[in-house]
């Protein structure tokens, strides 16, 4: 069992709610002060965001409870979970930032952490000696710094700034330099936590690259923590899914994907979906009752390339003609990517009937790939918004054929698929 | 159980009392040495003057000193030059003085890098003790210089064999610098009161370290006499005495305070560096 680099032991940290090191009368008059104005408490940190209350009675809260874990030598393992599911205090209790409550972390190599890129820059001092700092800090040596000072600067792309202090530089050519440097450091444990969300197109591609290439071509261990999926499917090779800070997924990195996309999310196995009412506005007037997905009358469950009538039933505690509503609906991928616009409106065709409070929209082949979707509806009745629910329900399309004949086309090549011919004569 | 032998570091729970890794302190070698030409070249970036700084303030302090206690307040200074004492005393308190004032500002002034990176927390307050050094060797150039020309003008002053001993008194003035800053550090995470009392507490606890006078002129004044032992037991005062005495031979010096000194030095580094290190694993949840 020699592969095994790193290992995680009952690990659990507890924090306390509440008064969290702000004995001082001082700050509490600042809390008082933020109260007055309306403003969120500036010291309630870390633990209020986890509401699970291992002792509800009292003040204490169980930011991780008994994580355990191994990682393999050349393991890229992906950490997921929703917010305040305890990623990051996991990651900081790796890189040793804070200590854990209980339990135990064993290591064969050296963690090193971009928890949050340009840590220890001090902004005074120019590009060249950053980096020098920079990776002392991360627990490089001068003399290896030194050996790759120019592959450093070559992959951060900042050769002409190099000379200058970094508090001139820009917020993207400073991660760009800090993610250079950290890339190049060869800690057998590197830690990345959402680094990716900043720097642009170009950038994060090579930092993906470098990413892969540290992983599968120098097989080096690499954790990492974020919520973009698609990039925690490219570059992981397992997955680890917190929730309310107990692990309960670790295997293989689609299957916990999956998991997490599925998880606190109510199914609409049964036939009428109903409007979430999380962030819901409008005047009420005329509302959507229930979604149901149909063919020919009976329910449907949304399968690629098949028919789906989307059947939008609505409610009103007024007389109201159709002819005044107006229903657009959204869909949208899991990672918040528009895909589709459905509205009433699009249609020339006026409602026939002024009793009915029924709208459906047929289509002959869905044209989405398998997956999980977002629908988005927004209803206005004589103009004004009556019912607009963003992220009003969610709904998972099986596979199936939408090409007749050929096999289906992979999830991750493309979310829509449409007809089209191929000639090969002109 | 064998296989405990093969992991690099563990991370745990527990601690025992005194856990200081020294192997991983000495891979931060170069780490250490950085931090101390960071805040060497940080300090006056940006300055017309740059270093000239360090050499600006003992000077002027020196000047005033010896214009308010000397001349106004007409306080003796044996057969030594007034400015000359002032400044012996000046630079060995400005160096106990930084030791204290930038360590105890380490966990506040490195959150946000202790927050995302591990090393050893240590390495911030030895580094400051260190730069320090360089502020204080420009110092003991000024008054190196402002000796020979004493000597030039006729002053009869000669260093005292008791000179070598020098790097030892000065290790004791960075040892205790250094405990309490840490100690400080550490109860700052989470009382920001003790930030606000270090401030003015340096200021008050210069007036008793025997600076600007000799502890003599203390034990000799009537309505004070009673009180000296407070200077006499105080450790920065019977440093910077058995400084002036190895170099102006104005002073005391006396081997059972110089070992009182040291051993009550070590005791505080000491606690100091448990609380500190205890401190380290967890501040960032507290500050």
């Amino acid at each position: 069992m020699s592969d095994i680099i790193l290992k995680a032991e009952n690990i659990s940290k507890q924090y306390r709610l509440g008064t969290v090191g702000t004995g001082t009368l001082r700050d509490d008059f600042k809390r008082n002060w933020a109260k007055l104005r309306g403003k969120e408490d500036p010291f309630l940190k870390v633990g209020a965001i986890n509401d699970r209350s291992q002792k509800s009675t009292e003040d204490y809260v169980w930011a991780l409870q008994d994580i355990n874990f191994e990682v393999k030598q050349g393991e890229v393992l992906g950490i997921i979970g929703k917010n305040g599911a305890g990623k990051s205090t996991l990651l900081k209790i790796l890189s040793r930032v804070t200590a854990p409550s209980t339990g135990i972390i064993k290591s064969r190599g050296r963690i090193a952490s971009l928890l949050e890129v340009g840590t220890g820059f001090h902004h005074e001092l120019t590009g060249r000696e950053n980096i020098y700092l920079n990776g002392a800090i991360l627990g490089m040596q001068k003399a290896e710094i030194t050996r790759k000072l120019d592959e450093v600067i070559a992959f951060s792309g900042c050769e002409r700034y190099i000379d200058t202090p970094t508090k001139r530089y820009s917020s993207g050519m400073t991660v760009r330099l800090a993610f250079a440097v950290a890339a190049h450091l060869e800690p057998e444990i590197l830690v990345v936590d959402e680094v990716l969300a900043v720097g642009d197109a170009e950038f994060q591609k090579k930092a993906i690259g470098k990413m892969q290439d540290i992983s599968q071509g120098e097989g080096r261990t690499v954790l990492f923590v974020s919520h973009n999926m698609e990039s925690v499917r490219n570059l992981c090779t397992r997955g680890l899914l917190l929730e309310n800070g107990t692990s309960i997924f670790d295997g293989k990195v689609d299957d916990t994907v999956g998991h997490y996309l599925s998880l606190g999310i109510q199914k609409n196995a049964s036939e009428r979906i109903s409007i979430s009412d999380f962030e819901r506005s409008g005047t009420g007037l005329v509302k959507i009752a229930s979604v149901r997905f149909l063919n020919g009358g009976h329910y449907q469950k949304p399968t690629t390339g098949k028919a789906l009538d989307i059947c939008f039933q609505l409610e009103s505690a007024i007389d109201y003609q159709i002819k005044d509503v107006r229903l657009d609906f959204r869909i949208d991928d899991i990672t918040g990517n528009r895909l589709l616009w459905f509205s009433t409106k699009m249609q020339a065709e006026e409602a026939s009937s002024n009793t009915t409070n029924t709208i459906v929209f047929s289509l002959d082949k869905l044209p989405l790939n398998s997956g999980s979707y977002w629908v988005t509806t927004h209803l206005t009745y004589k103009g004004a918004v009556a019912d607009w629910a963003k992220h009003a329900f969610q709904f998972d399309v099986a596979e199936g054929f939408f090409y007749k004949g050929f096999k289906e086309v992979v999830s991750s090549q493309s979310k829509i698929l449409v007809d089209y011919k191929v000639s090969y004569d002109v | 159980m064998e296989e405990q032998e093969e992991w690099l570091y563990e991370i745990n729970a527990k601690q025992p009392l005194l856990a200081i890794d020294f192997k991983e302190i000495w891979r931060y070698k170069d780490l250490l040495i950085l931090f101390v030409r960071r805040d060497i070249i940080s300090a006056y970036k940006q300055t017309i003057l740059g270093p000239l700084w360090y050499l600006i303030q003992p000077l002027f302090t020196g000047v005033i000193f010896t214009l308010v206690f000397n001349n106004i307040a007409s306080i003796s200074t044996g057969g030594a030059p007034p400015f000359l004492f002032n400044l012996a005393g000046i630079t060995m308190w400005s160096y106990f003085a930084q030791c204290l004032n930038n360590t105890s500002n380490t966990f506040a002034s490195n959150a946000s890098l202790f927050a995302k990176v591990y090393f050893p927390r240590i390495i911030t307050p030895m580094s400051q003790a260190i730069s320090a050094l360089f502020k204080l060797s420009i110092q003991l150039l000024i008054f190196a210089c402002f000796y020979g020309y004493c000597v030039l003008n006729g002053y009869a002053l000669h260093p005292d064999i008791t000179l070598w001993l020098f790097p030892l008194v000065l290790g004791i003035l960075a040892v205790l610098g250094l405990g309490l800053g840490m100690l400080i550090s550490s109860l700052t995470t989470k009382y920001r009161d003790f930030r606000i009392l270090i401030g003015f507490a340096t200021t008050l606890l210069m007036y008793v370290s025997a600076v600007m006078y000799p502890i003599a002129e203390v034990q000799n004044s009537k309505t004070l006499s009673e009180y000296a032992w407070l200077i006499e037991l105080n450790p920065i005062a019977i440093l910077i005495e058995a400084f002036r005495y190895m170099t102006l031979q104005e002073g005391i010096f006396n081997w059972v305070l110089l070992g009182y000194c040291g051993v009550l030095s070590l005791v505080v580094f000491f606690v100091g560096l448990i609380v500190f290190n205890r401190t380290g694993r967890n501040f960032i949840d507290t500050i």
